[in-house]
């Protein structure tokens, strides 16, 4: 694709506009775009980053204090559950890749009514997590919930699984599984629609089939699919506020903290408004994103080359 | 086709198949049920411990009655649908003219403004709040529906970008070209050759906007107060505790809180799907 210069020998000096249009006009696109998300998004970032070195409670006056809040965070006992939690979720979510594959691969037929049940299989991603917290609430609930009901049924006595420090974080990344494993699920639907039949059928005479044929034909194959998986899963792990909010709010015990929440209880809830304090905890969340964020952005850019 | 076709099957496996189906799928939605079981239950159910028994009588109308009658809810979800329409068409023109630029003309910074957008979408919402939390405040926009409706346009200008960008990618190029040779303005070539084939992509963003707005709870926790301006997902927090413990009306109310993006859902099925998963094959 080339679209840099054309040739405009034989026209009539024209006004300075229309001689640059090929190179001003995408500025001028751009330019709205560029605004928005600098003044929102991009300034915003390195903003947090200097507020981190200052101790200020959001009106007053902001004082310079240097490395300190970080400091003050390695002895944060609530920092490190948080932290630890955080790597709970980016480990468990990701079951959501496999869970969508299999279930993807259960419903790959062409039987009546089959479009209506992927449909439905994907329903919960489209509902707000707030409301998958307070559907999943209920069904943990000690007593009158749905799970103790089911687990009465094999004799198994009722658990209290997001009143429990050990189990609530679980309980809830089961919560957020719920959703990012439907959306997994379309991710690999479309992928498989468009695996190679020649491939399947060749592997086939090969006498491959089952695990063998999933492991070395299909699952290359699907590589766009779970990368995009991947991303989403990721990200999603990492931005886990809104089910945490509404299930437990942090508790109990705030063993249920994640970075993304913690940083908001510290910096605006009734704890007290340490803006500085929790733009350092903003900081380090940052900072593990930008991990993946970097690898994407690689990936993302070796594929440009590649085109 | 992978696995193979059960057609192919014995008899035995695809009668198994037929009947694995909807028991799959029953389990997979059974707190969905249970929500909506719940939610036309009368009130003495729940105090006479009748929790996961058939229901006593059939409340539906007296329970949702109360959801849009005795309740805030309704403000809410015009709040919802106030800060959602503006944001999708916002964030949907922005990111068609930014598109654009970057998936037609070739400058030596393209690819590093393009990344700047992708970048910036994946950044946790944390590291922005306290910026622009201040930023909101200093504008006199706080608690406001515009105030959030100018953050969510801003930041999800960075997806759609990225999606249009692809889309625009995908075009041929030659129509470009071929206007060009016509000597047709670049703006013209933007909005009568390049913007009606982009049709498909406008549609699938708008639907995944709605219902990624929609849905949306930490900034309408972080930038809005009180039902004046706050969306149904923040919104729904004060209703529980308006009818706390009463199961029936708390159901109610969160099936009501999810109605909106499942119906964009139904409707929009095949442009929801491709929005979603661009990129997963090649």
């Amino acid at each position: 694709m080339s679209s840099t210069a054309r040739p405009e020998t034989h026209r009539a000096p024209r006004g300075w506009y229309k001689r640059n249009e090929i190179a001003v006009t995408p500025w001028l696109f751009l330019a709205p775009a560029i605004l928005f998300f600098a003044v929102y998004v991009i300034i915003p970032i390195f903003q947090s980053i200097s507020i981190s070195f200052y101790d200020w409670d959001g009106l007053g006056e902001a004082t310079w204090v240097g490395m300190d809040n970080y400091v003050e965070l390695m002895d944060d006992r609530a920092f490190e559950v948080s932290l630890w939690n955080n790597m709970k979720w980016l480990v468990f979510y990701l079951l959501a890749i496999p869970g969508g594959l299999f279930i993807a691969l259960f419903l790959n037929q062409t039987v009546t009514g089959i479009r209506l049940y992927k449909s439905l299989f994907f329903f919960p991603f489209v509902i707000s997590q707030v409301v998958v917290g307070l559907v999943f609430s209920w069904f943990y609930l000690p007593n009158e919930g749905l799970l103790s009901a089911m687990l009465g049924w094999f004799g198994v006595e009722s658990v209290n699984v997001l009143g429990d420090p050990t189990w609530a974080t679980y309980g809830i990344i089961a919560a957020g599984l719920w959703p990012q494993t439907a959306y997994c699920m379309i991710l690999y639907l479309t992928g498989l629609n468009a695996v190679d039949p020649e491939q399947v059928e060749a592997a086939r005479l090969d006498g491959a089939k089952g695990w063998r044929m999933l492991w070395y034909v299909i699952i290359p194959q699907l590589k766009p699919a779970t990368f995009i998986a991947f991303v989403v899963t990721i990200i999603g792990a990492l931005r886990s506020f809104d089910l945490i909010s509404i299930m437990t709010n942090g508790g109990p015990f705030g063993q249920t903290r994640v970075l993304s929440f913690y940083m908001f209880e510290k910096a605006l809830s009734e704890y007290g408004f340490r803006m500085g304090y929790g733009a350092a905890i903003a900081v380090v969340l940052f900072l593990i994103m930008l991990v993946f964020i970097a690898y994407f952005l690689f990936s993302m850019w070796r594929e440009e080359q590649g085109r | 086709m992978f696995p193979t076709p059960i057609q192919k099957r014995p008899r035995a496996a695809q009668l198994t198949y037929q009947s694995l189906l909807p028991l799959a799928l029953l389990m997979w939605l059974l707190p969905l049920i249970a929500v909506a079981v719940f939610s036309i239950k009368p009130a003495e159910d729940f105090t006479q411990g009748n929790y996961w028994g058939a229901p006593g009588s059939f409340e539906f109308f007296s329970n949702y009655g109360k959801v849009f009658f005795d309740s805030d809810m309704p403000r809410y979800m015009l709040n919802s649908f106030l800060i959602t329409v503006p944001t999708v068409i916002g964030a949907v023109a922005l990111s068609a003219m930014a598109g654009f630029a970057l998936g037609i003309y070739k400058f030596r910074s393209n690819i590093w403004i393009f990344f700047m957008f992708v970048a910036g979408n994946f950044v946790p919402f944390q590291i922005l709040m306290v910026p622009v939390r201040d930023l909101t405040l200093d504008m006199g926009l706080y608690n406001t529906k515009t105030g959030l409706v100018l953050f969510h346009i801003a930041f999800q200008t960075g997806f759609c970008t990225l999606f249009m960008r692809n889309f625009i990618r995908q075009l041929p190029f030659a129509l470009i070209e071929a206007a060009r040779v016509e000597g047709i303005a670049e703006w013209r070539i933007f909005w009568y050759v390049v913007l009606p084939l982009m049709k498909p992509a406008l549609a699938a963003l708008a639907v995944l906007i709605f219902t990624f707005i929609w849905n949306d709870y930490f900034w309408a926790v972080v930038l809005t107060q009180g039902p004046e301006s706050q969306p149904v997902t923040a919104g729904i927090t004060s209703f529980n505790a308006q009818f706390r413990a009463a199961y029936h009306l708390m159901s109610a109310g969160s099936i009501v809180a999810a109605l909106p993006p499942v119906l964009m859902f139904f409707l929009m099925q095949k442009h929801f799907i491709a929005g979603l998963t661009l990129g997963a094959v090649k």
